[in-house]
């Protein structure tokens, strides 16, 4: 009973914070409120007994990509008015057309009457056994090494792509050229110049 | 889950790849030359032997799985796989003078390409819902990066993001109806996924998540309604990034519908026959009907591959053995014209002008005839004029549909095929009967000269003597 409640209250500050990120008007608002949904999903996860994942979710996302985030949103000064200027234009229309897709998708489903027995009965070993990280260790590069390795090569072309779209030099950056700065002689930044001696203006 | 050691040896083509990718990273850094000497030769290299390697691990081993039933190893795979290196190497071998004449050429598009071929590969012998994705996003990350390549050019970073966010939307499509898939069966593995379809059990949750599917994987194809991104990014990507977007990765969409909804939801046959009719008649349509106002050939050649995937998804919705073969068939031979038509634009051009108007096609037989004659061939082709491989490659798919009873279908489909027609020899009227004042010869490396050459001579052979080619699209289907 107690952990159906704790459940409601998490899913409901989950859902309530998943809409505030896509409706507040800072984004720094926004970026704080997706920390929040990593934050009560990991509670979440680790309700349903999947320590691991809830602490890598914390950690990765909300430790690493979020502060990374919120860094990038304050430093690229994203005119946030320009952007959402069609947001409350099409919001009616957008939000009628969401309502009516879940709407036709729950008649689907909801007729369809799911039977779940294709799935294997879930265990719930000793608890000395659940350990979490043992238990995706022991399949992470047996049973799954295919997709998992595949995983590892997304992985690198989307540092090749990142780094071939962005590393390249363009005309009219202003950068430092350090070799230059050094190399440079008294010809080319000192200017003499002659000029008489001036009296001081009469007031 | 027990785990049983993966025959890896079965996997050798996309672990050949693989190492590939990294080998040429690595050698890439070490170029000192202004044309990416190495990472170039590097590529064409291990296309060639990954032509070999499908061929020898995959055809005629009969159906082997492997890595706990995620990996499947049939005469299907083997001539995907052969089929999609042998169209990368070409689209590969011509966009290397196009970049280097823009100062675009840097050893991460040959890399780009290994990587998207990896991706089309995984596809091609995936037996599970989630190698099929991660196949899927390989090929799609690359092709986005490859699109954006000419970072100077607006049209080109328009088209990126247009494919970007919309084949998110489509990636977003195919694994929601995936996941419903995996809550009606169970199980990501293809095979069990059939016999659930099979059963019978959860139709109705297994038909809804087939429909999102369907979406996904016509995004994909870029079949009508889905076909918004496809003129945008021929358009706007550097011509030779649209020459290798055009060719092998519609065999991977092909392998994608194959593996997905042919050999896991084949059951569900009649469910999808009727999507796939309108998705089939709307591509025919859109396609030829737009295709005839274009005056950019890019853009021309566009349209006409949706109008080629409407006769392509035509074999498909026979549903039949002969079907698939035939839809096998004329992917491959698309593949092969397509490369031809954008190697064309990229022969013609130069730096400075891009030559991807039908006006620049004027006058090409005075200024060589030679490349005329490809021209001429690589049109009737894509028309479906006997002799070339065109023909073929319709009659095929026409005549699996009329054994499989819709002969209206046929019908609309020459219907279409006649009004397509039009622009193709409209296209042939510049090159052969409009005149230049002054015909410039022709400069282009002679790789190009010779790819192109030999782009034709394959289309009339295979026009010619289609038979062996015809033998094993059958032969891939057990027939």
């Amino acid at each position: 009973m107690i952990e159906k409640v704790i459940f409601y209250v998490f899913a409901g500050i989950l859902l309530a914070a998943a809409l505030l990120v896509i409706t507040a008007r800072n984004p720094v608002h926004s970026a704080l409120s997706l920390v929040l949904v990593f934050f009560t999903s990991a509670a979440l996860w680790l309700m349903a007994e999947a320590e691991f994942l809830g602490i890598a979710l914390i950690l990765v996302y909300v430790g690493a990509v979020m502060v990374l985030f919120l860094f990038v949103v304050m430093m690229l000064d994203i005119n946030i008015a320009v952007m959402r200027e069609g947001f409350s234009r099409y919001l009616p229309l957008g939000a009628l057309v969401a309502v009516i897709m879940v709407l036709q998708m729950l008649l689907v489903i909801g007729a369809a009457g799911v039977d779940l027995s294709g799935f294997a009965e879930a265990t719930n070993p000793a608890l000395s056994e659940t350990n979490n990280i043992r238990m995706l260790g022991n399949v992470l590069y047996t049973v799954y090494v295919y997709p998992f390795e595949l995983a590892a090569m997304v992985l690198l072309l989307a540092i090749i792509a990142a780094i071939m779209l962005t590393l390249r030099r363009r005309g009219g950056t202003r950068h430092q050229d350090i070799n230059k700065q050094v190399r440079t002689t008294k010809a080319e930044r000192l200017r003499m110049v002659r000029m008489a001696s001036e009296q001081k203006n009469e007031q | 889950m027990t785990f049983e050691m993966p025959q890896f040896a079965l996997a050798a083509p996309e672990i050949w790849l693989g190492v590939m990718a990294c080998v040429v990273l690595v050698a890439d850094l070490f170029d000192r030359s202004k044309d990416s000497r190495i990472a170039f030769f590097l590529t064409q290299f291990t296309f060639v032997v990954a032509i070999w390697l499908a061929l020898s691990t995959h055809w005629g081993e009969g159906v082997q799985h492997t890595f706990n039933g995620m990996y499947i190893s049939d005469n299907l795979a083997g001539l995907l796989k052969a089929s999609m290196a042998a169209l990368a190497a070409l689209t590969v071998g011509y966009s290397r003078d196009y970049l280097l004449q823009r100062d675009l050429l840097k050893g991460e598009f040959f890399l780009l390409a290994l990587i998207a071929l990896l991706g089309m590969f995984v596809m091609a012998s995936a037996a599970s819902m989630l190698i099929l994705y991660m196949g899927l996003e390989l090929l799609s990350l690359s092709l986005y990066a490859m699109v954006a390549f000419d970072r100077d050019s607006r049209v080109g970073s328009e088209a990126a993001m247009k494919y970007f966010v919309l084949g998110a939307l489509s990636s977003g499509m195919l694994l929601y109806g995936m996941s419903m898939i995996y809550g009606a069966s169970g199980s990501l593995i293809i095979t069990e996924i059939a016999a659930t379809a099979a059963s019978g059990q959860n139709g109705l949750l297994l038909a809804f998540g087939m429909t999102f599917v369907l979406v996904g994987v016509a995004f994909k194809f870029g079949a009508v309604p889905f076909h918004m991104w496809v003129p945008d990014v021929y358009q706007g990507a550097p011509t030779a990034v649209s020459a290798f977007l055009g060719s092998a990765p519609k065999i991977a969409a092909l392998a994608l519908f194959l593996r997905l909804l042919v050999e896991g939801l084949g059951d569900l046959h009649a469910q999808w026959q009727l999507m796939a009719i309108i998705l089939a008649v709307g591509s025919l349509a859109v396609g030829n009907l737009f295709a005839l106002m274009q005056t950019n050939l890019k853009r021309m050649f566009a349209y006409s591959t949706i109008s080629h995937i409407g006769f392509l998804f035509l074999g498909l919705i026979a549903g039949t053995d002969e079907g698939y073969a035939a839809a096998l068939f004329y992917a491959i031979s698309y593949g092969i014209m397509s490369a031809g038509g954008f190697g064309m634009i990229i022969l013609l051009s130069r730096r400075g002008f891009e030559a991807d108007m039908i006006d620049d096609m004027r006058g090409l037989n005075d200024r060589h005839s030679g490349f005329a004659l490809v021209m001429l061939l690589l049109m009737f082709s894509m028309t479906g004029i006997p002799g070339t491989v065109g023909f073929y490659a319709k009659w095929m798919v026409l005549q699996a549909l009329v054994e499989a009873g819709l002969v209206w279908l046929a019908v609309l489909a020459v219907v279409f095929a006649v009004i397509g027609a039009f622009y193709y020899l409209r296209v042939l009227k510049s090159v052969y009967f409009e005149r230049l004042e002054d015909p410039m010869p022709i400069e282009a490396a002679m790789g190009t000269r010779a790819a192109m050459m030999g782009t034709g001579g394959v289309v009339l052979l295979l026009g010619l003597f289609p038979g062996a080619l015809i033998a094993v699209c059958r032969a891939a289907f057990g027939l």
